[in-house]
């Protein structure tokens, strides 16, 4: 096999593992509290400011500022929750999902006032692996690494937790489990809270890779959504194979053509599934 | 307003949008021209939109109703005369293969809109990645000839003015032919309930397709237009999540159940981005999107008929006012 496509493979791998991290948390709201966070890789972008900020403008250690902006990311999901969600929980579907919408613009523009247009890169270098003719860079294998902990952490946590056994019965039947003495509203935010947990840990692991800017969240956010859904709703490990298989034509399109047209072909084909399989790849 | 004032008022409101270039600073007709072409779009949206066909993609039409006259006219000379309606034609084409499968096999709700959203991406960034041909991100510019009604090209904007209005009004035509008809019920019915509407002897498929198709031709319309006013295509400022976002929310800002809704959405935004612009200047750039978020959110929460919603309630409530006085004399 030729060793750039050998390369593209293993990118497309290590991308996948980021965006699959994404995808539970979007999902993991997706499928709870059903609604749709348009805005969810711009709570990303936030993230990825704190670390920036934090680490090469306050010279905090790298390690904190990932904690802090975690924290600060699972409390904004927190505050969406709250401000946004919650008082339109009872309305069309469709409306929780423009008023995240319009949280999409306020993020970015705000971010645009706060820190202008420029791209800001955390200043971290981390070194190349060479393994023989191929390279692989050491960032994105640790971005990798964690999104696999991170998805494993989150599916022992839903299994084994009293929160997290609620958190799924929640998902599979809203109205039944009040009479079974959970409330409802708490578990929605500890869900928000997780789900922005998640997207401050992908900030965290992006930081690594890409200078932040203010519209960074339109070039994966829509990526995130087309996961989840060709995942299907709410199913976790569709939702993990999906980021795979995107990622991949992602990479190796890439690589045969441009980066372009390899997105492209990604969202077509995300239109065409949905026609043969609207359900999700693994629903039967 | 009663029924005999209502024929006067809309005279004026004519006479004055007919008046209006002769007596106003070229940037402000400027202003003027956007809100129409803009409006037109917006009312083009809320057509599906009302109905609960919530596209999150109208970029697509809209980047494809103004690239494809700019590239015939700059490859083969084509004038836009036939450009655009190619372009309305290709956008029509493409509102079917993806409504048809869409309606035929119940995609709604959440799904529709992510799949006009991942169409969205799909146009634009085609767009982006045919560079050599259309100048990717950095846009194209349409040869110009100066002033000619065969390039479509005019360098005094009151020509534009003229055209914006006759298209906008064509809009409001279009909207008011659907509300008005049979069609209006059919539709309300299955954005209420589709098995129920279908059970009625409705044919969904088929309403929902013709209510999608004429959405397209008109964004894709209103593309082209804009495409020949400003002479500058860049895919992010004519197709794109960003524009189909700004197009979906302008909608609903405004009101997207009433005929002039979309056009108050287009009023308002363009009066607040222009408005902060000069209040703030252009150091604070990002500060008229920032509250124009904010505002979004809370439309969306508080007022999801939006202005002209708004409006029509104040109107209702000074209606049974009146009616109350009439009991009472």
């Amino acid at each position: 096999m030729d060793i750039y496509l050998l390369e593209a493979v293993i990118n497309g791998l290590l991308l996948g593992g980021v965006l699959a991290l994404l995808a539970l948390g979007l999902n993991l709201i997706f499928g709870v509290i059903d609604v749709v966070w348009i805005a969810y890789a711009d709570l990303v972008m936030c993230g990825m400011y704190v670390v920036y900020w934090l680490h090469a403008g306050y010279g905090w250690p790298l390690p904190l500022a990932f904690f802090i902006a975690i924290l600060t990311v699972a409390g904004l999901g927190v505050l969406v929750h709250l401000l946004i969600i919650a008082p339109i929980l009872g309305s069309a579907p469709i409306n929780q999902l423009l008023a995240t919408g319009g949280l999409l613009y306020f993020l970015q523009s705000f971010a645009t006032l706060l820190f202008g247009t420029e791209f800001r890169n955390i200043g971290v270098r981390l070194p190349i692996i060479e393994l023989g003719d191929l390279f692989i860079s050491f960032s994105r294998l640790i971005a990798f690494g964690v999104a696999l902990v991170g998805a494993v952490a989150l599916y022992l946590f839903l299994k084994r937790t009293y929160v997290g056994t609620a958190i799924r019965a929640i998902a599979q039947d809203r109205d039944v489990m009040g009479l079974m003495g959970v409330d409802q509203r708490t578990i929605y935010i500890a869900t928000s809270a997780i789900g922005g947990a998640l997207a401050g840990l992908g900030a965290c692991l992006l930081a690594l890779q890409y200078d932040v800017h203010p519209f960074i969240g339109n070039t994966f956010g829509p990526l995130v959504f087309m996961i989840c859904v060709l995942g299907g709703l709410g199913n976790m490990i569709g939702g993990f194979i999906a980021s795979f298989i995107i990622s991949q034509i992602i990479s190796i399109g890439g690589y045969y053509a441009s980066t372009e047209w390899a997105y492209v072909l990604a969202f077509m084909l995300f239109i065409v599934l949905m026609f043969i399989c609207p359900r999700g790849i693994l629903a039967r | 307003m009663n029924m005999r004032a209502a024929p006067i008022g809309l005279a004026l409101l004519a006479l004055l949008l007919v008046l209006l270039p002769f007596i106003t600073p070229a940037y402000f007709l400027h202003l003027l021209i956007q809100a129409l072409l803009w409006g037109f779009i917006y009312t083009a949206w809320a057509l599906m939109g009302r109905f609960g066909l919530v596209s999150l993609g109208h970029g697509a039409f809209m980047g494809i109703g103004a690239y494809v006259p700019a590239l015939l006219w700059n490859y083969q000379e084509l004038t836009p005369w036939i450009g655009i309606p190619l372009g309305v034609a290709l956008a029509v084409l493409l509102a079917l293969a993806i409504g048809y499968p869409c309606f035929k096999l119940k995609v709604v709700g959440h799904y529709f809109a992510l799949v006009t959203l991942a169409l969205g991406q799909v146009v634009l960034l085609s767009i982006v990645a045919g560079r050599d041909v259309t100048g990717g991100s950095l846009g194209m510019t349409q040869k110009t000839v100066g002033h000619s009604w065969y390039a479509l090209q005019f360098p005094q904007k009151g020509f534009f003015y003229a055209i914006a209005l006759v298209v906008w009004v064509g809009g409001l035509v279009v909207w008011q032919s659907i509300e008005g008809g049979m069609r209006r019920d059919a539709l309300e019915a299955i954005s209420e309930d589709e098995e129920a509407a279908a059970a009625l002897g409705i044919d969904v498929l088929r309403e929902k397709l013709r209510v999608t198709v004429i959405s397209a031709a008109l964004t894709a319309l209103g593309g082209g237009i804009f495409g020949q006013y400003l002479m500058y295509l860049n895919p992010e400022t004519v197709s794109g999540i960003a524009v189909s976002l700004q197009i979906v929310f302008a909608a609903i800002a405004g009101g997207m159940y009433s005929l002039l809704g979309p056009s108050c959405g287009a009023v308002f935004t363009l009066a607040l981005t222009e408005g902060l612009r000069v209040w703030f200047g252009t150091s604070f750039i990002g500060a008229a999107n920032t509250i124009y978020g904010i505002l979004l959110i809370l439309f969306v929460i508080f007022m999801p008929r939006g202005i002209a919603g708004l409006i029509e309630r104040a109107a209702g409530w000074r209606a049974r006012l009146n009616a109350a006085a009439l009991d009472r004399a």
